[in-house]
């Protein structure tokens, strides 16, 4: 049985040291929620404020219509799975992940029906009477899985799971997890500071730094119309380039520099000259093999030929660095020292207020807000 | 889940100890201090002290035992670290023969080797004899300063190969072949890389051979003649050739505590200079020891081994020859052994056993709580336990009996006489080594372990019963052996606190040496030696792997 997981005016302090100041989230029955931020953020004291092991300071915790601030973490059904898989080394794979069972004083056939079948489900019921030393990587990940979804919990928490595989197994299991929960069905909550992995596990994802929850929303929106500066920067590459807003009869240009180009994606509020900082990611800005061509003017000063695009890093002449992806052409690859002209795409790129805070465009979504 | 307001098992646990430490270890010694301080009418004095620093015959105690044990600690390491490099570093045939019994020579109580090495060496020693008569040559005397220095050095050095062996264990291979890389190697590299890594051990075995070689008491009193050592004072202060003085010996306690305590702090600032972890990714792989210098490792290592295990196996030998008082017969018999089952060897025995298991299950359990609290929730009450426990590692053995024949001595807390109180010598005096070893080894577990199991639904009780506790199994054990060992070879505290009733093997060997019954001492030593011998293939079964050994 899945349930939703609301969190109020959540406080988390360390003596004087305010952690989390005073966080509000609502994560939906099933879904699958990632807490993403660099080390440090708190995405992991929430997580564990959550699971029960870090004490609540203030605000409210609920499961469903449940209240579980002051439930004890061993009432609190959660499944977790914790970064070193925390497998209990002296028992067998089986008795791993019979133990919650076993707690719950379930009849024994039903453990053993049970333990069969997520041992079947994770793919490790041939290693069920191995010694955790003598599993891989992944193969306890499976166990730290099976050992969690096994007792059918209402949620499941899953903090940095994967952080301590290898690149390719880091691939694999996260399908092998997003499938599970698909099919099991449950409500994650996920804890990563890999913004690819969130992309690629996540229904919606919350974008947090320094205890505040910048932008709650799915993988698709954080990427393209992030909330604010943090967030663009955070997701994914980006150039930042300070520019202006203009506005003429009733339309809105942005200008870097000398390179003036229409916006229409301007919200209307913000339709009003003024300084701002621009966003735009590789791939946004257009390349132009004329130097004197309309746009930025810039100078190649390395280009990474990686097969399917060709990464160029130019000087602007504004003195600002900037990196551009292109898809990989037949006509030979630009090299230092080459002039060039740069564009931008106005339909993608972002723009926020000078000081970063808040995106001007429109086409934001944050739940954060709603 | 707000635990500070909960009403937790944990915390009773606290307070429970924190008054025991504050009953067993704080009270006698504040009582030893007391005493040192008063004279017969109450009134406060340094009288005591006075009359220690004013008189020569004292003072050269302390400067006897500095010399004697700096020496032995100089000595051990001197010797003790070629043998663990050898171990470590080459493939040595027979290697664990080499492990096996050079633990068994720092298990054998240490005055059972002075004994040994007096049969040997002594006046009418065998081997004295034999080079008298037959080469016409008179050894030099085996009795004073040198004779506890062989003895002690023979006894401690594998304390030094077992840590050693340890650190060692932890270089990671890339280290030397980056060193060689970079033109350092042989000898150059030995002690630029390998003992600068190791250095943090090689002083923490210092301070334990140090500490050890202080504090014995056994060693010297047989074999030291009229070179007097401190606890040897203290003794005999308190036994009194000259009438009982319970005031100066309180006195000479405290200035043994003082001295054990500078020199405890001297090594923590020595340790601290060296501070860096090391964990070896590659460890190193055993080269084949060839030729010549192979053959001189062997040797080495075997002959070091032999001098080490000699006594025990004399004195084994002799517990057979035919005896009567201190002279031994031609002819073998069981006769010392039959002598040995009326006098107390029952008893001996059945002490000894109950003695050993009694407090190792209390030191285990004592230790498995105090590195919880320590580790777990580390809040001031239970770091103030944890220092209190410590106390007894500066602390000689004799100064533990005295303190508690003090505290315990009279009503309302009358103990003496009763296993009770060897109990209480034993357990406190073995508590500071396990506590160690249990705090490093639980620091090493992760508490998502613990975690997880809570968020599977097991209680904090279920836990730590299911999942802590066998989880740090494996470094209670390893500590636990020599623990064990240890305490059936306690001499020092017991030798105060014992009567008829609480006798051990290792007070009747003492005892029947004293009194000049050399076959029957031969008997009960050798019963000793075979209970460590057991005990330690015991453990060796049990562990699977003698790498483990820890202290």
């Amino acid at each position: 049985m899945s349930v939703g997981i609301t969190i109020d005016h959540a406080l988390k302090k360390y003596g004087d040291n305010v952690i989390i100041p005073d966080l509000s989230l609502k994560i939906r029955e099933g879904e699958f929620f990632t807490l993403l931020g660099p080390s440090g953020c708190g995405k992991t004291t929430l997580l564990r404020m959550i699971a029960g092991f870090n004490s609540i300071e203030g605000g409210d915790f609920y499961f469903g219509e449940k209240r579980i601030n002051d439930l004890d973490p061993a009432k609190r059904n959660i499944g977790m799975v914790f970064q070193n898989y925390a497998i209990f080394p002296h028992y067998t794979v089986r008795k791993n992940v019979e133990f919650g069972l076993k707690n719950k004083k379930l009849p024994k056939d039903e453990i053993q029906q049970r333990t069969d079948r997520f041992l079947k489900l994770m793919q490790i019921d041939t290693l069920a009477d191995r010694m955790p030393d003598r599993l891989s990587g992944g193969q306890q990940q499976r166990v730290a899985l099976a050992r969690a979804l096994c007792i059918e919990p209402d949620v499941l928490l899953m903090d940095e799971p994967l952080s301590n595989l290898d690149a390719k197994l880091r691939v694999e299991m996260r399908t092998v997890i997003k499938n599970i929960q698909h099919d099991v069905g449950i409500s994650c909550v996920y804890v990563t500071h890999d913004q690819e992995e969130a992309m690629a596990v996540s229904d919606r994802i919350a974008v947090m730094n320094g205890g505040i929850i910048q932008h709650v929303g799915t993988p698709k929106s954080i990427y393209q119309r992030p909330a604010n500066l943090f967030v663009a920067t955070f997701i994914g590459r980006t150039n930042v380039m300070k520019g202006k807003l203009a506005v003429e009869n009733g339309r809105a240009y942005l200008c870097i520099d000398d390179y003036k180009a229409e916006l229409d994606t301007v919200a209307d509020k913000y339709k009003q000259p003024q300084d701002v900082t621009v966003s735009v990611r590789p791939e946004e800005l257009l390349l132009n093999r004329d130097p004197n061509g309309d746009g930025m003017h810039a100078v190649v000063k390395d280009a990474v030929f990686l097969g399917l695009n060709t990464h160029y890093f130019v000087k602007l002449d504004s003195g600002e660095d900037a990196e551009i992806i292109q898809e990989s052409s037949i006509e030979d690859t630009l090299t230092a020292g080459a002039r060039i002209t740069l564009t931008v795409n106005t339909e993608k790129v972002n723009v926020f207020t000078a000081d970063g805070s808040r995106n001007i465009l429109t086409g934001v979504k944050n739940d954060l807000e709603v | 889940m707000e635990h500070k307001k909960k009403f937790e098992l944990w915390t009773v646990l606290s307070i429970v100890l924190f008054v025991l430490f504050l009953l067993i270890l704080v009270y006698p010694m504040f009582g030893i201090l007391k005493q040192s301080v008063l004279d017969k009418d109450g009134a406060w004095t340094l009288a005591n002290f006075i009359k220690f620093f004013s008189k020569h015959m004292y003072t050269k105690t302390i400067v006897n035992s500095f010399k004697v044990t700096i020496v032995v600690t100089l000595c051990s390491l001197i010797i003790g670290i070629p043998l663990s490099y050898f171990y470590s570093f080459y493939k040595l045939r027979g290697a664990k023969v080499i492990f096996v019994v050079s633990i068994l020579c720092c298990m054998s109580a240490p005055f059972i080797g002075a004994y040994s090495w007096i049969m040997l060496c002594g006046r009418n020693g065998i081997v004295t004899k034999f080079f008298l008569n037959v080469f016409g040559i008179k050894l030099g005397s085996i009795y004073g300063f040198k004779g506890i220095a062989l003895v002690q050095t023979l006894k401690f050095f594998p304390l030094v190969f077992i840590y050693m062996n340890g650190a060692f264990r932890n270089i990671d291979s890339t280290l030397l072949e980056a060193s060689a890389n970079m033109g350092c190697t042989g000898v150059k590299r030995f002690f630029k890389i390998v003992m600068n890594l190791s250095m943090p051990t090689a002083l923490a075995a210092s301070l334990m051979v140090f500490m050890q070689a202080f504090a014995d008491f056994g060693t010297p009193m047989l074999i030291g003649e009229g070179f007097r050592t401190f606890p040897v004072e203290i003794y005999a202060q308190y036994l009194g050739e000259n009438g009982r003085d319970y005031g100066f010996a309180a006195a000479i306690s405290v200035i043994a505590i003082v001295v054990t305590a500078v020199v405890f702090f001297i090594q923590k600032y020595a340790t601290s200079r060296f501070n860096f972890s090391m964990n070896a990714l590659h460890p190193i792989e055993k080269k084949k020891a060839k030729g010549i210098g192979g053959f001189l490792m062997h040797l080495y290592a075997y002959l070091l081994i032999f001098i080490g295990f000699a006594p025990n196996l004399y004195v084994c030998y002799l517990s057979f020859r035919d005896s009567s008082g201190a002279v031994f017969k031609d002819g073998y018999s069981f006769n010392n052994y039959i002598l040995a089952g009326k006098k107390l060897l029952g008893r001996s025995i059945k002490n000894t056993l109950t003695l050993g298991v009694g407090s190792l299950a209390i030191i285990i359990v004592v230790a498995v709580i105090v590195a919880y609290l320590v580790v777990r929730r580390p809040r001031p009450l239970n770091h103030a336990i944890d220092t209190m426990a410590m106390l007894p590692y500066i602390m000689p053995g004799a100064v533990v009996g005295i303190a508690l024949i003090m505290a315990f001595g009279s009503k309302p807390l009358a103990l003496t006489g009763t296993m009770t109180i060897m109990v209480i010598n034993l357990v406190i005096r073995r508590m500071p080594y396990t506590i160690r070893s249990a705090t490093a080894c639980l620091m090493q577990i992760s508490p998502s372990i613990e975690e997880a199991a809570i968020s599977l639904g097991a209680s904090k009780l279920k836990t730590f019963i299911k999942i802590t506790v066998p989880m740090m199994s494996s470094g209670i054990i390893s500590g636990a052996i020599l623990s064990w060992v240890a305490i059936v070879t306690e001499l020092s505290g017991s030798i105060i606190l014992y009567n008829n009733k609480t006798i051990t093997l290792t007070m009747s060997t003492y005892v029947a040496i004293n009194r000049g019954n050399y076959g029957l001492a031969c008997a009960f030593a050798a019963i000793l030696t075979v209970v460590t011998v057991i005990s330690l293939l015991v453990y060796i079964k049990v562990s699977k792997s003698e790498e483990n050994v820890r202290l």
